[in-house]
């Protein structure tokens, strides 16, 4: 398993083209769960991610599978761009013994040490700090890797991004922090909760670097992580990157987005990070449209099909809920 | 009398107490426009306005903070903890702050502050969103905690958390909000703090429930075969009403607990002690707790059902203490219990 997962994590360093598979795959597999969902067929809630796969690729991409990332409940995509296999994505999500961390946990709840990816948080906030301390560890063992945080908008408002942010900032740790700025913490727009219109604007509070990035293009994502973490790396500290971007669903499992103004959609839905990341591949020579077109077919086939290798799987027996409580 | 869903209930306690007095306000993270996730908050934004309902940003200790300054210059906050995990990064507010206002003032500030907070297990939304998480607050003297478990406390209690001059944590079984039941509205229907009630009694046991676990117990009893339990729902966790309990089990002769908490550090521990003390020579066989395992809350629905004590397991563990007249093993120590 984890050799296939460090193979899909390289192939999204190496190949824009694998980038531009894997966010259709995160689309397939996101749409396929909130089906399953409104089925009824899996327990609980769930927050997917249409709309932000760019984010998810492009940060992968600019990554080493030695760097760590603390990343949200909102993590299929993460969890997918970083490497996980859709069965190990959907298996958690099911809650079967194929998941990530053999079905316990549910679809907050991901991990996987080999390419970096800490237990997700289902806190929000929380995984700010817990990545300066990631960093710590980079800087006490002297290896050149980086923390990643991934956060809401919604996020930047709470305590413990605050506290993460200056402290990385006073330690001068080898940080990069990324908001996903996808307009609304849970209902409510981002321009109820949140005095200003950038919270990239925030960095100067804390002496960093803080820039702006377009979340919809995979590309700028990378370019922008990319020099972050090389600054991070060199030992010039941490930095803030804002991706503006777009949560296409609802907040969870069981929101419409009824506060959502009409045409508001539309409008994001025009520049499609997967449809404009195509269009451009196609346009530098590297895809065809018909790469295009069977790209959709195989990875959805392939979607489907670890999917219902999750239904027919195994869940967890009741011992599983006593292992792993202490080490 | 009304037929409510408990959350219906809740939001018409809070809407009722709020005609009855400006100084009742309302705020958290999706409570006004959205009348909360789990519509605790319906119509009070409309009936009352943005100056006294207010959405707040994702900022549980601000929010917290600002109930206890409000509470403690003239007004009567009621804040909401969409799960009550999210209060354990604003718990100083709670119980550093708010619960010890009073006596750091000489008496002469009272934090009249109510915190809801939606518990508990059932709904598959794994271990960081299905606690309870009373253990974090029972313990902090000058707090007063309130379990609801139904419709018509729910309501009750509400208002008279909203009335009491000390803070208040009221703690919401989440499983519940969609149940219905019949709810006494207006004053009468307000049910003070510090007394349990007893929804079904009995005499070969005492069983001592709160929050979701009343319905469990009273599901078991209700079924039992040859045996009646006195339940007791304890309605406030702190202070807890240990006149009505005691006066119980001195009539059974037993007590059994019931709790959705891990087994250690469990709300049963301090019944139980106390009873051992206070009424040790009335007791014919020994206090038991029907708890949670000490694990973390599992995502599976059958593992989440598992994990919690059903109303089979009560009955099980109550049959075997008549027969036996001894503790009967918890269900994870048994046999087999792990396969
Ligand atoms: C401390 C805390 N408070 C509240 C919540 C409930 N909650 C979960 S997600 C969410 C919205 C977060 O918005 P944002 O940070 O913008 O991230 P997004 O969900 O948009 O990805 C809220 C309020 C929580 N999980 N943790
Ligand atoms: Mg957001």
């Amino acid at each position: 398993m984890s050799s296939e997962v460090l193979a899909r994590r390289e192939a999204v360093r190496s190949d824009r083209r694998a980038r531009y598979e894997r966010m259709v795959e995160i689309r397939a597999l996101e749409d396929k769960v909130r089906g399953l969902f409104a089925e009824g067929l899996v327990h609980g809630t769930t927050h997917t991610c249409q709309g932000q796969e760019a984010v998810a690729v492009g940060v992968a991409a600019a990554l080493r599978p030695s760097d760590a990332v603390c990343c949200t409940y909102r993590g299929h995509g993460h969890a997918m761009a970083l490497g996980l296999t859709p069965l190990q994505v959907c298996g958690e999500i099911m809650g079967r013994t194929v998941g990530s961390i053999g079905g316990v946990g549910g679809s907050m709840h991901l991990c996987d040490m080999s390419v970096g990816l800490l237990p997700t948080f289902a806190i929000v906030g929380a995984g700010v700090p817990v990545a300066a301390g990631a960093a710590l560890t980079a800087q006490v063992r002297g290896t050149d890797d980086v923390a990643v945080a991934l956060f809401g908008d919604g996020a930047a408002n709470i305590g413990a991004f605050h506290e993460g942010i200056n402290l990385a900032a006073i330690w001068n740790l080898p940080a990069v922090f990324i908001c996903e700025n996808n307009q609304y913490g849970e209902y409510s727009p981002i321009a109820t909760t949140t005095p200003i219109a950038n919270i990239a604007d925030r960095a100067g509070g804390y002496g960093i670097p803080g820039e702006v990035v377009d979340g919809q293009d995979a590309d700028l994502v990378f370019a922008a992580v990319e020099s972050a973490a090389a600054r991070a790396r060199s030992g010039d500290g941490p930095s803030l990157l804002e991706m503006k971007t777009y949560r296409y669903a609802g907040h969870s499992r069981s929101d419409t987005a009824p506060y959502r103004p009409e045409g508001e959609f539309e409008e994001w839905y025009q520049r499609d990070p997967i449809n404009s990341f195509g269009a451009r591949l196609v346009a530098e020579g590297l895809l065809t449209e018909g790469d295009i077109d069977e790209i959709a077919v195989s990875t959805a086939a392939r979607v489907d099909a670890a999917v219902e290798e999750c239904a027919a799987a195994a869940a967890p027996g009741v011992a599983s809920m006593f292992e792993n409580v202490l080490v | 009398m009304a037929r409510m869903r408990m959350n219906q209930a809740i939001a018409a306690a809070i809407a009722d107490e709020m005609r009855a007095n400006p100084d009742v306000v309302v705020f958290g993270e999706d409570v006004a426009v959205a009348e909360g996730p789990f519509k605790t908050s319906a119509g009070l934004l409309a009936e009352f306005g943005p100056l006294r309902v207010r959405d707040t940003p994702i900022a549980e200790m601000g929010f917290m903070g600002a109930a206890v300054g409000a509470a403690a210059t003239g007004l009567r906050p009621v804040t909401e903890i969409m799960f009550v995990e999210f209060l354990g990064v604003a718990l100083d507010q709670l119980v550093t702050e708010a619960a010890k206002f009073n006596y750091l003032s000489g008496g002469t500030v009272t934090v009249p502050m109510v915190m809801r907070a939606s518990v508990g297990a059932g709904l598959g939304f794994g271990c960081q969103h299905s606690q309870v998480m009373e253990s974090w607050m029972v313990g902090s003297p000058g707090l007063k905690i309130v379990m609801v478990s139904g419709p018509h406390n729910a309501y009750g209690l509400t208002r008279a958390a909203i009335r009491d001059d000390n803070p208040v944590a009221v703690l919401e079984p989440r499983a519940l909000y969609a149940t219905r039941g019949e709810v006494t509205v207006g004053v009468e229907g307000i049910i003070p703090l510090g007394r349990a009630a007893r929804p079904a009694s009995g005499d070969d046991i005492t069983l001592v429930c709160g929050g979701s676990t009343v319905r469990t117990c009273l599901a078991a009893s209700g079924d039992a075969d040859g045996w009646t339990a006195d339940v007791i729902d304890l309605q406030t966790l702190q202070p807890w009403d240990a006149e009505t309990v005691l006066n119980s089990v001195r009539r059974t002769g037993r007590l059994a607990t019931v709790e959705e908490c891990p087994y250690s550090g469990g709300w049963g521990a301090d019944i139980v002690s106390t009873v051992v003390a206070e009424a040790f020579g009335d007791l014919q066989a020994p206090p038991i707790r029907l708890t949670a395992p000490d694990v973390h809350v599992p995502f599976g629905k059958e593992l989440e059902q598992r994990y919690l004590p059903s109303a089979e397991y009560v009955a099980t563990q109550v049959g075997e203490l008549l027969a036996t007249g001894e503790a009967p093993a918890h269900w994870w120590e048994r046999d087999g219990a792990l396969v």
